[in-house]
Order: C-alpha cells, then sequence, then structure tokens
C-alpha cells in the first residue's frame, strides 16, 4: 500500500473527538513536489487529517511518517520546530495577524526561525513578487482584499521554502476567479520548489490543481488514483 | 444508456418474463420514457444469440411470448464491467449514472464504489483541462472552463448521491 | 426621549436575558464596578466614622463639677487618674476609678465602678493579657479582671483600654473627680495642610476607581459590538443600538451598585475588627453619609452609560460587521497641556497656608480661622487635582507618540508593538489608573516625608539614647527617694535621679508691663543633686542656686528670683492663692550645672529635703525620676514601666523619643503605599479581563500561529510586552508627575526635597502587575493556543 519514495506517509490513523470519530482507519502518503487534494463531504475527517498529517494534533492510533521519522515520537517542541522549518500553512481565514503589515505576517515564519528582520523581509518581498502582491507590503491585512490576503498568506506558507505545505480550503472564501488564480500560483510556486501540497477542499476545480485525490468519507479514506490503476 | 446492461442487471437478482422485465424496468428506470415490448423482446434476442442470458423456460397456454429468462454467467461478467466501468465524463450522463447506482444497489454491488469511481474518472478529465487552461490562451481558458463547471455540477451531482445512498437503497429495495 | 427609553430598557433585557454568555459579561461588569462601588461608598463613610470616632474619644472624657458642660449642677461622684501607660509598640489607655459616694457617675461601657484591685478591660486586652505577649504586662497590670469594657465606652475594636478600681485614690495623690463624662472639647480648626492633604488622598484613590468603573463597563465590548451588528440587521438605527450598548452597561452598573453595597458591609465586617493601618473601626460605625451614598447610586449608573455611549462614537457598527474607526488622525498633544500648565500654574501662585502674610490675610472664613488658610489649601489641591487630571490626559499621547517610534525587535515584540500602534487607546485608559495612584501616591509621600523630616531636625532627639522621664503630678520626696531604689533594681536601668520640682516666682509687686521673675526649684537628696550640677560638698539641709554652664543672660534672670536671705513665693503666683513664701538660706552656694541623664540641663534652685518641706510647693509642683536606660536589655522599657506602676499606678512614663509623630507618618506612608498598591491592583485586575477577552477574540489566530510552529515562549512574550510597554511608559509618566508635584508642594510650605527615591517602591509594583497580568493571562494562552481553534465553527 505505501509506495515507495514516499516523504509523509500516514496508515490506519485513528482519532476521536468525544464519542465521535474523525478518523476511522484512514490512510494516506504524498511524494515530493505532488499535489494531493483531500476531498470528502464536510464533517467527513478531511481537516482532522490535515491536523494529523501537520503534527497539530496526536492521533489516537496508527502511524505517521513524514521523512522517515516518526511523527508520533516526537516531543510537541520537535513538532513545533518541524512545523516552523519544513511545513508551510494556508486557512482559510484569519489567519494573518491584523496588526503586522502584509510583508510583516509573511516574514513572521522566517523571523519565528531566527532569520534577521531585514533578510526576512527582503525574501518576503521576494515570494510577494511571485504572488503578485509586492505592492500591498506596507498595508494591513484588513485594508487588503480577501484574495489578496490569501495570496499573502500562500506567500507566507512558501517563505520557508518548506518540503510540504498544508492547505486547508484554501480557496475557501473566495469567489472562483481568485481561487483559481490563487491555486494556479500556489500550485506552480510549490512545484518550482520541490515541495508536496497537502490540499483539503470540498471544491472540485480546486481539487481539480492536484496531481491525484484521496477521498475521506466517514473517517475512512480511499486513494482512487491506486486502486484504479490496480 | 444502454438497455441491454438495464435489463441484464434486473435479471441478476432472478429470472423474468419479458413483461415483468417491463414492468420493472418502467417502475425503476422508464419515468420519462416507458420501454416498448418490442425493445425488450428485439433486445433479449441480441442478449440471447450473445449468450449472455438463456430461456429458463416457457409458460403454456398463456400469451403469444411467455418465455422466461434467466441471466448466464458471461451475462453477470458483463453487467459487473459495465457497472465499474466509469462512464467517459460527457453531459446528461446522469441517467446512466443512475440506473447504474439503482442496478449496483439491487445487486448488492458497492453503489459508493460507482460513484468514486466515477469521481475518479471526472476528476482526472478536469485535470486534464486545468492543465489545458494553464498553458492555452483566453479562448482556450473560457472553453475549458465551460467545460469544467458541468463537470463541476456533475461531480456535486455525484456528492448529492454519495451522501443519499443509504435513502436511495431502502427506496429501491421496496 | 422615550425611543432612547425604550432603546435602554432593550439593552437591560439583553444583558439580563442574553443567555449564559450575556449572564457573563453583565456579572464580570457587575463585579468590576462593584468593586468601585464599594471604594466608593467606603470613602462616603469616612466623614461619618471620623466623627464617630471623635464622639467615642470625648464620650468617655469627664468633666468636672465646675464646667461649663456640667449644666445640672451635679457634684463630683467619681474620682479617677489616669494610668494610660505603653507596652512594647502598644498604646494602651488607662484609668483608675474610685467612687466619692454611693451613686458614682460611669464612664460609658461600663456598669459599675470596678471594686478595689478589680478592672475592666477591653475584649483586646483581655486576649493580649491572656497571652503570653502579655505577662510582663500582666505584672504591670496585675488587678483581677471582673469585667469588660463595652463597645460603647471603646474607640475601635482592637483597642486596649481597662478601669482599675483603687482603694486610696485621692485629689492629694493626682486624682481628679468627675461629675459625668461625655465632655466635648472644643472643636479645634482642621489644619489647612490636613485639608490639602485629605483632598489630595480622595483625589489619588478616587480616580483610578472612577477609571476602573468605566473600564469595568467596557468589559466584553467586541462580543457586545457583533451582538449589536445583528441588532442593525433587523432594522435598528445606528443610534438606538448606541442607546441599547447603554442599556446594557446601565444594568450591569446597576447590579454593580448592588454588588458593591453587598462588599461594603462584607468588607466592614472584614475589616473593621482586624484594622487597617492601625486605624480600626466598629462595622455599624461605617455607614456612607447619605447624600454621598445617594451621588454614588446616581452618578455610577449614569457613568456607565455615558461611557459607553462615548465609546461607541468611534466604533460604526454596521448590519453586517463592526468597523472600529481606523483613526487616522494623530493625537493632538496640545488640550493635552492645558490642564497641568493650569495646575502647575496654580501651585506656583498658591503660598503657604501657615503664613500669616498675604493679599486676603485679613478676611475672616467664619470657619475659626481667616479666610486665605482655607483658599490656599483649595488652590493646591485644585493645582494638584488638575496636574494629575492632565497626567491622564497626557498619556495616550505619550503611548501613541512612544509607540508608534518603535521598531523592530524580536517576533514577540514585534506582535505586541504593532497591537499597539493600531490600538492604544484602551492600554492607556486603564493604566491612566496606575498612573494618577502612582503620582499622586509620590507627591504625597514625598510631602509627608518633608515635614516629617523637619519635624525629626527640630528636635532633634537621638531615639538610640533612649532616656526615660517618670513622673508623677504632685509634689512628694518620699515617692521621690522610693523611685530611685525601685529603680536601681530595674533590669537595664543605668543611673536614676529621683527629684520633686517647682516654680517658684519673686514675691511683692511687679511693673505691669514687666515680667514676674521666676525660676525651677529642684528638691533632692545630696546624690542626685551632685547628678545635676558640680558640688562639692553637700549635707541635708543644704540649698544651691545653680547657673547654666554657658549663658550668662540666663543665670542673671535665675539671680532675680534666688537671692540667699530673700524670700521666694513657692506656690509659683497660682491667680486667687496666696502666696507661700519660703526663704531661700543665705549660706545658699552658687553652682554649675550639669547635663541630667537625659542630657537636659536644669538651672534656678536646688535643695535637700532638709531644707524645705515638699508639701508647701505648689500645684506646679510634680514628682520625677530621670532614667537612663541600656538599650540591649529586652523589654528594658517594659521593665521600668512595670517598676513604676508598682510604685504608684499614677506614675506616667515618658520617653524623649519621637515615637508617637514617628508612628504617625509612618501610618501615613503606609496608608499611602497600601492605597497605591490596591489601586494597582484593581487596574491589574480590569488589564487582565481586557487582555483574557482580546486573546478569546484571536482564537483562530491563535490556533493558526500554533499551527506553523510558533513557540508559546513567543506568544507569552508578545502578551508581556503588550502590558508592560504601556505600564511602563504610565508609571514612567507617574513618577515624573509625581516629582514634580512633590517638589512644587514642598516649595509652597518652602521645605526642600529630601528624598527623590520615595517612588521605586511602586515603581517596583507596577513591574509586579505587568507580571501579573501576564502570568494570570498564560493559562488563557495556552488553552486556547489548540488545534480547535482551526475547526470551522
Amino acid at each position: 500500500m505505501t509506495p515507495a519514495g514516499s516523504l509523509l506517509v500516514a496508515q490506519d490513523l485513528h482519532k476521536s473527538y468525544g464519542p465521535t470519530p474523525a478518523l476511522d482507519g484512514a490512510g494516506f502518503s504524498i511524494h515530493p513536489g505532488e499535489v494531493v487534494a483531500v476531498m470528502g463531504p464536510s464533517g467527513s475527517g478531511k481537516s482532522t487529517l490535515l491536523h494529523c498529517l501537520a503534527g497539530i494534533v496526536t492521533p489516537d492510533s496508527g502511524t505517521i511518517r513524514y521523512d522517515g521519522r516518526e511523527l508520533s515520537a516526537m516531543s510537541d517542541a520537535e513538532r513545533s520546530a518541524l512545523r516552523r522549518t519544513e511545513f508551510g500553512f494556508v486557512f482559510q481565514f484569519g489567519q494573518l495577524v491584523p496588526e503586522l503589515t502584509c510583508v510583516e505576517n509573511v516574514a513572521l515564519p522566517l523571523r519565528l526561525t531566527g532569520v534577521k528582520r531585514k533578510e526576512a523581509e527582503r525574501r518576503s518581498l521576494e515570494w510577494m513578487e511571485r504572488l503578485e502582491v509586492a505592492d500591498l507590503g506596507h498595508k494591513r491585512p484588513g485594508e487588503v482584499s480577501g484574495g489578496q490576503g490569501q495570496r499573502v498568506a500562500v506567500a507566507r506558507s512558501l517563505v520557508t521554502q518548506p518540503r510540504v505545505v498544508f492547505a486547508d480550503e484554501p480557496t475557501g472564501a473566495l469567489d472562483s476567479l481568485n481561487g483559481e488564480r490563487v491555486m494556479q500560483l500556489l500550485t506552480e510556486a510549490a512545484r518550482s520548489t520541490n515541495a508536496a501540497v497537502v490540499l483539503v477542499t470540498h471544491e472540485a476545480r480546486v481539487a481539480a490543481y492536484s496531481d491525484r485525490e484521496i477521498v475521506v468519507r466517514d473517517g475512512k479514506s480511499r486513494d482512487m488514483m491506486l486502486e484504479h490503476s490496480v | 444508456m444502454s438497455i441491454g446492461h438495464t435489463l441484464l442487471g434486473l435479471l441478476e437478482s432472478g429470472p423474468r418474463h419479458g413483461y415483468d422485465l417491463k414492468r420493472a424496468f418502467d417502475e425503476k428506470f422508464g419515468h420519462d420514457r416507458p420501454l416498448h415490448y418490442g425493445q425488450v423482446y428485439s433486445t433479449m434476442s441480441r442478449l440471447l444469440k450473445n449468450g449472455l442470458v438463456e430461456v429458463d423456460g416457457v409458460e403454456a397456454g398463456g400469451g403469444p411470448e411467455r418465455k422466461r429468462y434467466a441471466i448466464t454467467e458471461a451475462g453477470v461478467t458483463d453487467v459487473e464491467t459495465w457497472i465499474r466501468q466509469p462512464e467517459k465524463p460527457e453531459p446528461y450522463l446522469q441517467s446512466t449514472l443512475y440506473t447504474k447506482v439503482v442496478l449496483a444497489l439491487l445487486t448488492g454491488r458497492d453503489a459508493g464504489d460507482v460513484l468514486d469511481t466515477q469521481r475518479a474518472e471526472h476528476l482526472r478529465l478536469m485535470r486534464v483541462l486545468t492543465d489545458r487552461k494553464r498553458h492555452g490562451d483566453l479562448s482556450d481558458q473560457l472553453i475549458c472552463d465551460h467545460a469544467l463547471f458541468h463537470l463541476e455540477a456533475d461531480l456535486r451531482w455525484l456528492e448529492l448521491t454519495a451522501a443519499r445512498l443509504v435513502q436511495l437503497a431502502s427506496e429501491v429495495r421496496t | 426621549m422615550k425611543r432612547r427609553l425604550h432603546d435602554l430598557g432593550l439593552g437591560i433585557r439583553f444583558a439580563l436575558g442574553g443567555g449564559r454568555e450575556g449572564w457573563a459579561r453583565t456579572l464580570l461588569t457587575a463585579v468590576g464596578v462593584g468593586l468601585g462601588v464599594a471604594l466608593l461608598l467606603g470613602a462616603a463613610s469616612v466623614p461619618h466614622l471620623v466623627d464617630q470616632r471623635a464622639d467615642r474619644i470625648h464620650g468617655r472624657q469627664p468633666f468636672s463639677a465646675g464646667s461649663e458642660k456640667n449644666t445640672g449642677q451635679v457634684k463630683a461622684s467619681l474620682l479617677y487618674a489616669s494610668a494610660d501607660t505603653e507596652y512594647r509598640d502598644e498604646t494602651i489607655g488607662g484609668k483608675l476609678l474610685r467612687p466619692a459616694d454611693a451613686d458614682p457617675v460611669l464612664p460609658p461601657g461600663l456598669s459599675s465602678v470596678p471594686a478595689p484591685g478589680t478592672m475592666a478591660v477591653s475584649p483586646a486586652l483581655h486576649e493580649l493579657l491572656d497571652s503570653p505577649e502579655g505577662r510582663l504586662l500582666r505584672q504591670r497590670l496585675p488587678y483581677d479582671i471582673t469585667a469588660t469594657i463595652g463597645d460603647a465606652g471603646l474607640v475601635e475594636p482592637s483597642e486596649l483600654y481597662f478601669y482599675a478600681g483603687s482603694p486610696s485614690l485621692s485629689p492629694d495623690s493626682g486624682a481628679s473627680s468627675a461629675a459625668g463624662f461625655g465632655n466635648i472639647g472644643e472643636t479645634e480648626p482642621l489644619d489647612p495642610m490636613l485639608v490639602v492633604f485629605v483632598i489630595l488622598i480622595c483625589v489619588v484613590l478616587l480616580m483610578p476607581v472612577a477609571i476602573f468603573i468605566a473600564t469595568a463597563v467596557r468589559f466584553g465590548g467586541e462580543r457586545r459590538d457583533r451582538r449589536l451588528a445583528a441588532l442593525r440587521l433587523v432594522g435598528a438605527d445606528a443610534r438606538s443600538t448606541r442607546w441599547t450598548a447603554g442599556g446594557e452597561a446601565l444594568a450591569g452598573a446597576v447590579l454593580g451598585l448592588g454588588v458593591g453595597t453587598l462588599l461594603f458591609l462584607g468588607g466592614a465586617e472584614l475589616i473593621g475588627p482586624v484594622g487597617l493601618w492601625s486605624f480600626g473601626f466598629f462595622p455599624g460605625d461605617l455607614r456612607p453619609v447619605p447624600w454621598l451614598a445617594l451621588l454614588v447610586a446616581v452618578t455610577v449608573p449614569a457613568l456607565a452609560v455615558l461611557v459607553t455611549l462615548a465609546a461607541l462614537r468611534s466604533v460604526v457598527i454596521e448590519p453586517l460587521g463592526v468597523v472600529r474607526g481606523g483613526r487616522t488622525r494623530r493625537r493632538r498633544l496640545w488640550w493635552r497641556l492645558v490642564l497641568p500648565a493650569l495646575g502647575v500654574a496654580l501651585l506656583l501662585l498658591s503660598q503657604n497656608p501657615d503664613a500669616s502674610s498675604g493679599p486676603l490675610s485679613a478676611v475672616s472664613s467664619g470657619l475659626g480661622l481667616p479666610l486665605y488658610e482655607y483658599l490656599s489649601p483649595l488652590c493646591i489641591a485644585a493645582g494638584a487635582t488638575f496636574v494629575l487630571a492632565g497626567l491622564i490626559a497626557l498619556l495616550p499621547w505619550l503611548v501613541e507618540a512612544v509607540v508608534g517610534r518603535l521598531r523592530g525587535g524580536s517576533p514577540a515584540w514585534q506582535l505586541a508593538v504593532r497591537r499597539l500602534q493600531l490600538s492604544s487607546g484602551p492600554a492607556a485608559r486603564a493604566v491612566g489608573g496606575i498612573t494618577v495612584a502612582v503620582a499622586g501616591s509620590v507627591a504625597l509621600q514625598m510631602y509627608s516625608v518633608g515635614i516629617h523630616d523637619d519635624f525629626n531636625k527640630v528636635t532633634g532627639a537621638d531615639a538610640s539614647r533612649a532616656q526615660y522621664t517618670v513622673q508623677a503630678e504632685y509634689p512628694d520626696a518620699k515617692l521621690a527617694e522610693r523611685m530611685i531604689g525601685a529603680f536601681r533594681e530595674t533590669p537595664g536601668v543605668g543611673k536614676v535621679i529621683g527629684t520633686v520640682a517647682s516654680y517658684v516666682t519673686l514675691p511683692g509687686p511687679v511693673a505691669s508691663q514687666d515680667v514676674r521673675p521666676i525660676t525651677e526649684l529642684t528638691l533632692g537628696d545630696c546624690a542626685t543633686l551632685r547628678e545635676l550640677a558640680r558640688i562639692d560638698s553637700c549635707t541635708d539641709g543644704d540649698t544651691f542656686v545653680v547657673h547654666p554652664s554657658d549663658d550668662h543672660d540666663r543665670a542673671a534672670w535665675v539671680d532675680r528670683t534666688a537671692r540667699p536671705g530673700e524670700p521666694i513665693d513657692t506656690s509659683a503666683g497660682e491667680p486667687g492663692v496666696p502666696p507661700t513664701l519660703w526663704t531661700l538660706p543665705a549660706s545658699a552656694r552658687t553652682v554649675t550645672a550639669r547635663p541630667d541623664p537625659a542630657g537636659a540641663e536644669h538651672d534656678g534652685i536646688f535643695a535637700t529635703p532638709g531644707a524645705i518641706d515638699a508639701s508647701l510647693l505648689g500645684s506646679s509642683a510634680h514628682t520625677a525620676a530621670m532614667l537612663s536606660v541600656d538599650q540591649r536589655v529586652p523589654d528594658a522599657a517594659e521593665h521600668i514601666r512595670n517598676t513604676a506602676a508598682r510604685v504608684s499606678p499614677l506614675l506616667g512614663v515618658r520617653t524623649v523619643r519621637t515615637l508617637e509623630r514617628d508612628q504617625q507618618y509612618a501610618g501615613i506612608q503606609t496608608g499611602l503605599q497600601a492605597a497605591g498598591l490596591a489601586t494597582l491592583g484593581l487596574i491589574a485586575a480590569a488589564m487582565l479581563v481586557s487582555q483574557l477577552e482580546q486573546l478569546r477574540e484571536r482564537r483562530r489566530l491563535l490556533a493558526a500561529l500554533l499551527a506553523f510552529g510558533t513557540r508559546r515562549a513567543t506568544l507569552a512574550g508578545s502578551v508581556l510586552w503588550q502590558t508592560a510597554v504601556p505600564v511602563v511608559l504610565g508609571i514612567g509618566l507617574a513618577v515624573a508627575g509625581g516629582l514634580a508635584l512633590g517638589a512644587l508642594m514642598l516649595r509652597i510650605i518652602g521645605k526642600t526635597v529630601t528624598d527623590w527615591w520615595l517612588f521605586l517602591p511602586l515603581a517596583g509594583a507596577g513591574a509586579a502587575v505587568i507580571l501579573a497580568v501576564t502570568l494570570l493571562s498564560l493559562p488563557a494562552l495556552w488553552r486556547l493556543m489548540r488545534p480547535d481553534g482551526l475547526r470551522t465553527e
């Protein structure tokens, strides 16, 4: 079941919030540079799967291996460090710090890893340029549109040159044009840095930017591509 | 939509007379377009010729053609292949998909599987279109988008049907 | 108007019927307002409390048969003598009583005069005497305890007081006679400087309370704004939503009045018996002055509504959300400087209230002192109030100006600074309370210390030498001898001398504009007299004329009365008393004085007991023992007092230490600091609540930050800086303002600043506030920094 050369592999994940199981034997795998869509109806456990894969949430049982290391064996601090340096994140909304300017928001993950402010902001501006929002650098998130804000968030998720980007409904709050543009920029940027993208979405047109999809239903996952090719 | 596969599927749950087959078909799938007797008999004779069905028995006395048909091993395999095979994503295929889902439910196959397979097929095409859009000019993009939106509508329907499978199953089996 | 009332009513319904969350918010506001109201009610009770205290003190003052108070011409029926004493750091009041007839008058709190050898004690004294700490005191007060003094006879619940029955009390041995109790002495005019003090204390304590109440009614504001937006969606206009918000605040404030009243009553029961800064009271005496209580009851809800309406001015509540007025306009400085400038000007123009010159000095006020003596304190109080209020106005500008210039730094610092840059108003407002409290306390402390040090210099007393004088208010040469004997055997006592001293005058007519020559006559045995003057030979019956060691004028003054061979009036020329003549023997030699054990020189006439009968001496005569004491002996003072009590309960023991006033000033100091600290605590609570609220609003953001690997320490750091920056600025401003104010006030009374570092404890407390608010926010921060926040609501 586990394809060789996978960067991040999860098997038989179980996770419950209270009595209701959010994950019930789900699995997952992704290669470097691959974009994998996680699809499924609301409440199916998509986001929980993403949180587990990213080491934000610890599953009740099951294994998650990232780059040969078992995530559940790591301490909270180690997983935080991993998220800072190797992972990037884009969420649906509410992720930009409203007080910081856009460029400071993008620079924040770099600053958290100890990069000097000047250097961090220089690199941030490069990424903002790639995502076509360089001119927003000194505005605050409250002063830019939703699509622009989401591009800033994408720039932030990529600025540390992560090996995996986790995107949870990154276009959920955007119209189709803006959503497509964000997806286009995200996948292009990720491919150019050979970063893997875990894309949680319920929208087919967004999932169409992926190389492969995984369907989560009632806490169980199905890798359609894998079964189909067999 | 393949009437032959549909009738084969209906036979899978047990041998039936031509008349029964027409009634069952109309009841489950012929909401807007009831089947003619002629269509039933011409289809059955084609299936007989291909060895997918066999005549189970002839009732004496009754009407002109009181033959009872049963599905053969080859017929079951044919139905299986047909149901599992995702349809080529194109407009107005939901009646075929619907037929497949209902038949899967009737014959105890995994209907969710049918839908997921179809979804994967849709997405595969959507990926192709999205990729084309990415590298094409504006007119390419607009044309691809049109197709994408239709495919997305189908996919939504697939999602919705998947969410209602339990309800559908209980209705179909009555 | 009717609409507004309707909107208010809607708000009240929201506050009380808004489900669990609505209740939580209303309760939070109510508790906050309640704390403030309790303090206000406490302040409003002070006048009544002071009156009650004065009444209690006066109520047990005896008056004599001849006094004005005795209008019914009751004859004296009780003999009493004061037997006050000290025990370690406590003052113990007491009287010896002896009935003069079968139906003696009684002091309040007693049901009968204690029989000889027994005493009635206050509950606190009873407790002390029964405890191991009171062992030495028990030796001094060996009487059987047969009764307890009722509350009516005590000034405060923790007062140490006793009434002992005496078998032998007589007017000859220093007793007075009482015809009744309840001597209302003449009301002393209030010291003008004290008026300044009281006004300033009120300002310093009440301004932060007002600020705190204003902060408390804003608790839960952001959530409420969203609720109001929903109200707009169903068609309410902007104005009526503001009034609805006002109604919510009103409900919280009115509930707060209730909570405050309960806290006040509970607090009175709790604090009264224990006492606050050595000032206890009977809970029943703590009653707010009605009109002040009414003022609180009206002002607080009105303040709540007004503050809410004002706060919502900068907030636009739209049907689909809340737009906080991103203030593009910078805060202006000039009008914020008007108040402090006005205050400084008033202070510079004010004159010393104790100085009796100036243009207004002749105008009478009708209050016992000339008008200027009241006007000037008012100017000072107004000036100081303006300066303090000005500091509150200056702070938001200062915070904005400073924060706007801050750049760079670590992510934690950057997060905090950016947050403050975006909206420093709430933080600056809360810290404003700290600023007033600290600035006021610093100024008042400087002021009180300035006066206090001045007083210390005047006396020049050196407490480490700790000399004691034991004194009886009647002449008794035998007593003096007995005291010498008894004290010599008391642990810790070095030199002892015992004397009977009295004033004597030159008899005969004196020119009307001339002062009658007068000097002191000291009666003691040869050993004692040798301690006080350089005497070579001395036998009983000798007399001496004693000159001060280096003051010729004074020596000449002594010689005008002390003329060997000439008569002297030993009754000291008391009016209405015929002169008692005694001739100073011609053999009297002139000698030079030397310092007594307490360091003072005595001049005049020295006589041995054989030369004059002590009973010839007039009413100014007293018997005294002077002792030098080795302070290293533990409880030396208590042993001396015990010995004195054994010799006679009527002996008063005094030390030259300035203990009494020291304690008074120390009391003011600790009082000010405690009040400052209490205010800091209150403001810290308010800051904590807003901090927690702000954190809760940012759940999703915190979860996102956690997702991309933000260390908890980084966020904790940002919370710390976010509190620290405004508090440090506020305290800095407060210290600068307080020092300036204190220096100005000292300048007015012509004193110089003696201690520039008094603000340190309060600055330290400020640091503690920063830490406390941060630490207490952390659990909530940890709880909110969970992936749950990422899940869509």
